[in-house]
């Protein structure tokens, strides 16, 4: 079947309602698959977290909480102005639609910067994981932990990895939402046309919470102790 | 819709336009949106890896002809077997009945013109077939060595095979499955024709519904693990291996996680093909349609609660070890459920054996067998016993082969008229049906018997005195062989020369047989409106059933009512 539009409305669909159905479920779906995987590589952090407490403690007391804390701000923030672009669309007010597209691409690149400049920060500590990780350790950490270079290291693999994924998804939410802005611009969201606004809405608020979760795993946990 | 003059099969002739003609040229086809072309893309996608699959398959059983090997060095035989699991399995059996009738056919039994999203559903070929690039990218490469379960540390470690290639061709198909699974079960929810209510949709529906279900749950899990894998592997980040502070068994967990479920996206869709088989060559409703249904919703949850019985060697809490045994054996009821109900369907049906039939009742039979032994496997006692030798690779292969792939024989055969609008030549299908089922036994009951006496698998060797077994393997694969390029051979030549098949060939009570053979590229003429049970053969005066005329002449005409 060819894809015919009449409209907004693609020729498979009959209405408009199965297709604004059609679109939110399959996102919600897709977000399933998106728990599922982030779900993997969360278990491995918490069961290596399980093992070695006394390591990871330590490691996560290199991460920089505050920035961790600014970047937390800067994505709730972001998550309210890509839930008032929601709205916006919803009454089919494109100026304010484009205002708070802007705002999220915004707030999502000054998140992806602040990651950068902990990135970096890491690297000049040597604590890329690697040939050249070097983990800071006094003779009482070795005594608690004789392997503790190694263990956070993989402390630090996981960090990275689990940072990584994020900030891609969050460079493919960046992505979308340029798209958006695009046809925004156009005229192409209406009062009856704007499901992609609201799948894409979805998909921002979901890479958020991934990040609700990161912050307390991998910066707070333990630190004072 | 249906037509109320009797036909004659020889003025059946082919619809003057249809989905197959309506347009022509290589753009129509690698950009079309059209449900029934991507399911012959796929098509032509995965008999490809079937073959290559196949051909690997050969070079392991000549090379066991002998007990010092025959063929190649035990290096080139792990990786033999190794790129055999990778295809087979990631390559053609997970997408082989969902991406080809499911595409197919789903749209057509809920009575839409296509999947809720087209586009996306040829975005999913595309991606399968990048991941089949990195596949065949990995065996001109030398292939990979680790067995298809990529065991780590030594996947991720040791091996000196190109494995980041080939899970990276796997990560890649992985999102082809995710796709296909989500584009499913959106159009099951929101695309039903009117008055198509859940318990009206066929078993075929149903059985995808929960196999989508799995491939939502399950493949982003293979994603991230084979991710891990890759990292460690390239960056030395130690998720999984010891010596970098990282659990080989997580590995185990997650892969396992993933990959005993997916034997059920293998089987639990060859189980919807048989449902509707069954139904209309006895010419009786289902029986138990309910149950029916929801034992395919059961498989697809248990089946996520038994991996571990992959790893009741690894030292595992005995505690827990009881606890997936015990779930494993749960996995039994609802497949046992469907079992009896296709069972009790046959009593007292007007059978007839076509081959579609054929396949079948072999999958009956072998799907038994292959489900009967898991059962032994699930058996902490007997798993320690038989764990990692033949008897495994024959439960798994009379699962898998003995059931996915006769179900999908016996769905291509059923549907054939259906997709090419023509028919089979009959009674060279039934022989090859017959070739097969011979073949597969020979090949694969040897190797329960082998396994039983202690010839462990993955071996390129073998004691002296397992020699007879292994060659009557080898000498099955032939005729196995021989029964896999028929049905390919015969199929094609039919697609032009058979002759016309009608719309409702068999004649069945699903909406997929209410249109034109093959359908027209929007499915249906106008939107049909359901008003009537799936497999309902008495009460269908809209399709005409009963008239003689439009029955082959092999199948009986159907029982009155009353009469059973």
């Amino acid at each position: 079947m060819a894809v015919h539009r009449t409209g907004n409305l693609v020729g498979h669909f009959h209405d408009m309602e199965q297709q604004n159905e059609a679109s939110s479920l399959g996102m919600w779906v897709f977000l399933i698959t998106e728990v599922m995987f982030f779900g993997g590589i969360f278990l491995t952090y918490t069961i290596n977290r399980s093992m070695y407490p006394f390591a990871f403690a330590e490691a996560s007391r290199e991460l920089d909480v505050t920035l961790g804390a600014i970047n937390t701000a800067v994505l709730i923030l972001s998550s309210l102005t890509m839930a008032l672009a929601v709205r916006a669309a919803q009454v089919g007010k494109r100026k304010h639609l484009i205002i708070f597209l802007i705002a999220t691409i915004a707030l999502g690149s000054a998140f992806l910067g602040v990651k950068t400049i902990e990135y970096i920060d890491k690297f000049h500590h040597h604590l890329i994981p690697g040939n050249n990780f070097h983990f800071p350790t006094t003779p009482q950490m070795a005594a608690l932990d004789p392997n503790l270079n190694a263990h956070a290291q993989l402390f630090f693999s996981l960090y990275f990895a689990m940072t990584g994924l994020h900030a891609l998804h969050m460079i493919i939410g960046i992505g979308v939402m340029l798209f958006l802005l695009k046809e925004a611009v156009r005229g192409r969201y209406t009062e009856t046309y704007h499901a992609p606004v609201e799948v894409s809405g979805l998909y921002w608020h979901f890479v958020d919470i991934v990040w609700i979760y990161l912050f307390p795993l991998l910066y707070l946990i333990d630190r004072h102790q | 819709m249906s037509t109320t003059a009797p036909i004659t099969p020889a003025a059946r002739t082919l619809p003057r336009e249809h989905y197959l003609n309506s347009s022509y040229g290589v753009r129509s086809w690698l950009l079309t949106t059209d449900h029934k072309r991507i399911g012959l893309l796929y098509l032509a996608s995965i008999t490809l890896f079937f073959f290559l699959g196949g051909a690997f398959a050969v070079m392991i059983r000549i090379h066991l002809l002998t007990p010092q090997g025959y063929l190649v060095s035990p290096q080139t035989y792990n990786k033999l077997f190794t790129m055999h699991g990778i295809v087979m399995i990631f390559f053609f059996l997970i997408p082989s009945i969902p991406a080809v009738l499911g595409n197919f056919l789903i749209p057509l039994m809920i009575g839409a013109k296509d999947l809720a999203f087209p586009r996306i559903n040829l975005l999913s070929w595309y991606v399968y077939n990048l991941g089949a690039l990195f596949t065949l990218y990995t065996i001109v490469n030398g292939g990979v060595d680790t067995g298809w379960t990529f065991y780590t540390p030594f996947s991720s470690m040791y091996s000196n095979s190109a494995v980041v290639p080939a899970a990276l061709g796997i990560f890649i198909t992985g999102f082809s499955s995710i796709l296909t699974g989500l584009n499913f079960i959106v159009t099951i929810h929101t695309m039903r024709a009117p008055g198509l209510t859940w318990f009206r949709l066929p078993i075929f529906v149903w059985s995808h519904y929960a196999t989508s279900i799995i491939m939502i749950l399950g493949t982003p899990v293979i994603a991230i693990t084979l991710l891990l894998v890759g990292l460690e592997r390239i960056f030395h980040l130690g998720f999984f291996s010891p010596s970098l502070g990282g659990d080989p068994l997580l590995f185990q967990h997650l892969f396992w996680f993933y990959s005993h479920p997916a034997v059920y996206i293998m089987v639990l869709p060859a189980m919807g093909v048989v449902s509707e088989l069954i139904p209309t060559f006895a010419r009786k409703a289902l029986f138990g349609y309910r149950f029916v249904a929801a034992a395919s919703l059961a498989i697809a949850v248990f089946g996520f609660l038994v991996w571990s019985h992959h790893m009741f060697v690894t030292g595992m809490s005995v505690y827990a070890a009881l606890a997936f045994s015990l779930l494993s054996y749960l996995v039994a009821i609802p497949s046992a459920i469907k079992v009896f109900n296709w069972t009790a369907t046959l009593y007292k049906g007007s059978i007839s054996y076509q081959t579609p039939m054929l396949y079948a009742l072999g999958f009956i039979g072998l799907f038994v067998i292959g489900g009967m032994t898991g059962l032994f496997l699930a058996a902490l006692g007997v798993d320690v016993h038989v764990h990692d030798t033949y008897f495994v690779v024959a439960h798994f292969h009379y699962i898998m082969v003995g059931g996915a792939v006769m179900g999908y024989l016996g769905g291509l055969h059923y549907w054939w008229p259906k997709i090419s609008g023509r028919m089979y030549p009959e009674t060279l299908a039934k022989i090859s049906a017959i070739i097969l089922f011979v073949g597969f036994n020979l090949t694969f009951f040897p190797q329960f018997i082998l396994g039983y006496l202690g010839m462990p698998r993955r071996y390129h060797t073998y004691p002296p005195e397992f020699q007879v077994l292994n060659v009557m393997s080898t000498a099955g694969a032939s005729v196995l062989a021989v029964g896999y390029l028929l049905p390919m051979i015969y199929l094609i030549w039919s697609a032009r020369y058979g002759r016309a098949a009608g719309r409702n060939p068999w004649p069945s009570t699903g909406l997929e047989w209410q249109t034109d053979s093959p359908p027209p590229t929007e499915n249906f003429d106008k939107t049909p409106v359901v008003t009537w049970d799936p497999y309902d053969f008495h009460h269908r005066p809209d399709l005409d059933l009963e008239s003689a005329a439009e029955l082959p002449p092999a199948l009986p005409a159907v029982r009155p009512v009353g009469h059973d």
